[in-house]
């Protein structure tokens, strides 16, 4: 009796103290985050005591020695390098979670699942390397251009990172269409083509929707691979196969060399912030999209 | 009730505030009493430094030799870029800061004092399938500027120039950039790699590609050019004849004294120059005729 009671005393103030300790991660997860968007944010916008907003955003002249800190062509890099990974990686990782959901038997769905989870947790800069040693020398060569770094370069190989995201969300989209949807439509006389098409991944779409837009945080983000494969020349791109910039190449390139505090520190803070506010951008969508709910 | 807490709270907050400068305040005067009394028997302490890349190779053995020879003296050394070194080092937070370049014009006031502990030299590379094996300094600087953008007007082959080089906050930009460009200004027009390693193996893959390295990085899957006739060579450096180099500069913030001296008279010792620092590929301080 007099066990029993002490066993259970312990349990009620685990009980009650419990909860503290849940708050109190909590509460330094949060602390962390505003942290560090506090710190990047208070000194980016430190650029802006010597440099004016419409120079950082609407020119392209970036020659910090020279007091040029015109970064449009960074910002203009980091979208069209994403938009290029978007319009390569989309279509292809859209039909493989198709394919997946709907179509493949279940022992290669077994296979295919797990496969694409895995190629998540390939490290970028593996991706890059291939990409330098085989993919740049092949865009070179087959069109006959200059150098072969450039925007289609980079967002070729950011196309295939893209994919397990992609493949991954849209297959769970796909998969929780509910299922008289389907039987209904089938029941109706459509082919199974038809089905997929008129029913199945118009029902998915939110679903599909939050993939591409979580994939293009991921692409806009990524910076080793794109590193090494851009060309890295604050340069406006007048094609596919001209060097240029994003805003990640640019920092990862340039903060080794450059002081803590001066304008030119500041003006990589400020991109990054600009990153920060981009990837904010596409999380508050990915919400406003998710509480859609089936679009039949 | 409250008032009394509070000033219960500020003695508290005031005897340690003095109990810390008391006792930093006896670990200064100490430090700075055994480095200058005892001279090479008391060497000790800790020595940090940081900065430029390219050194860090040369600094990584003296560091070594320097640690068995005097077992008091611990020494750091972190890269983080010669501006990083020159701006820790006028802040006071390393005590060395090492640099491939001059000291930029708003550190001047900041009383660094120059050490120039080594000589490192950069070659113009290119890729392997060029014929031209010499250029001249104007035609280099035409290249680098832009004003040249095909090998046929500097008697190549009929094909476009493709310039693969390093940031515009790389130390060895800057030494090209002062010994070549003179001035004027690279073109934007190029490929960036972010190290030495990566320029060599991005203009070995690629046809029609030059570009600079620290000398010690360019090898046989690159043609390394002859400048106004002249092919790189410590001794042509020695000579005057081979004008793209720089000093590898040690700063410190007022005089050396104690162990930091100690460091930096060991890197500067002929023990260390005539052995390490040619094996490198730098050329050692005391055979340039200084300016």
């Amino acid at each position: 009796m007099y066990k029993q009671d002490q066993q259970h005393k312990r349990k009620m103030l685990y009980d009650r103290y419990v909860k503290y300790l849940f708050i109190a991660s909590a509460v330094l997860m949060s602390l962390l985050i505003f942290s560090i968007v506090f710190f990047v944010g208070k000194q980016g916008l430190l650029t802006f005591t010597q440099v004016s907003p419409s120079e950082f955003f609407f020119t392209s002249h970036w020659d910090p020695m020279e007091k040029h800190f015109g970064a449009l062509s960074f910002i203009a890099g980091s979208i069209f390098v994403t938009m290029t990974a978007i319009l390569i990686g989309a279509p292809l990782g859209i039909l493989g979670a198709v394919f997946m959901a709907k179509v493949a038997p279940k022992w290669l769905r077994n296979i295919m699942r797990p496969a694409t989870d895995l190629y998540v947790a390939i490290p970028s800069v593996v991706y890059g390397y291939v990409g330098l040693v085989l993919l740049v020398p092949f865009l070179r060569e087959f069109f006959g251009v200059n150098s072969g770094f450039g925007i289609l370069a980079a967002g070729a190989v950011l196309a295939i990172m893209i994919l397990p995201t992609i493949i991954s969300i849209s297959d769970d989209a796909l998969r929780s269409v509910p299922q008289p949807l389907e039987e209904a439509s089938l029941a109706l006389g459509a082919t199974y083509w038809q089905t997929l098409y008129h029913v199945l991944v118009p029902a998915a779409t939110p679903g599909i929707l939050t993939a591409i837009v979580m994939a293009m945080a991921r692409a806009i983000g990524e910076t080793m691979a794109v590193q090494m494969l851009i060309g890295n020349t604050p340069l406006l791109a007048i094609s596919m196969f001209s060097p240029t910039s994003t805003l990640t190449s640019n920092i990862v390139v340039e903060m080794g060399n450059t002081p803590f505090g001066s304008a030119w520190g500041n003006s990589l803070f400020l991109m990054a912030f600009v990153l920060l506010l981009i990837s904010l951008g596409m999380i508050l969508l990915i919400r406003r999209i998710g509480k859609r709910g089936y679009a039949v | 009730m409250i008032f009394l807490r509070k000033t219960k709270l500020m003695a508290l907050v005031g005897s340690l505030l003095v109990g810390t400068m008391v006792f930093a305040g006896c670990g200064a005067s100490q430090q700075s009493a055994g480095g200058n009394d005892k001279k090479e028997a008391a060497i000790e302490g800790k020595i940090s430094a940081s900065g430029s890349t390219a050194l860090l190779p040369l600094l990584k053995p003296a560091q070594e030799t320097f640690q068995s020879k005097y077992d008091k003296v611990t020494v750091n050394i972190a890269g983080g870029g010669s501006f990083t070194g020159m701006n820790q080092v006028a802040d006071g937070s390393v005590q060395i800061g090492n640099s491939d370049v001059d000291l930029p014009a708003e550190y001047k006031d900041k009383g660094l004092v120059d050490h120039k502990v080594v000589v490192e030299t950069f070659v113009f590379i290119t890729n392997k399938d060029s014929k031209i094996s010499n250029l001249t300094l104007a035609q280099v600087k035409d290249i680098m500027t832009g004003k040249i953008t095909n090998w046929k007007d500097v008697g190549g082959d009929d094909q476009a120039i493709t310039l693969i080089h390093r940031a515009k906050s790389s130390g060895s930009r800057a030494t090209v950039s002062d010994t070549v460009l003179k001035g004027e200004n690279f073109t934007d027009n190029a490929i960036i790699q972010d190290s030495n390693g990566a320029v060599v193996k991005a203009i070995a893959s690629t046809p029609g590609a030059i570009g600079y390295v620290d000398a010690p990085y360019a090898n046989d899957t690159v043609n390394t050019l002859s400048l106004d006739s002249v092919k790189y060579t410590a001794q042509a450096v020695i000579d005057g004849k081979y004008p793209v180099y720089s000093y590898g500069h040690m700063y410190t913030k007022g005089e050396a004294t104690g162990a930091v001296k100690a460091f930096i008279d060991y890197v500067m010792s002929d023990e260390f120059q005539n052995t390490e620092v040619e094996k490198l590929g730098f050329i050692p301080i005391n055979k340039m005729k200084q300016k």
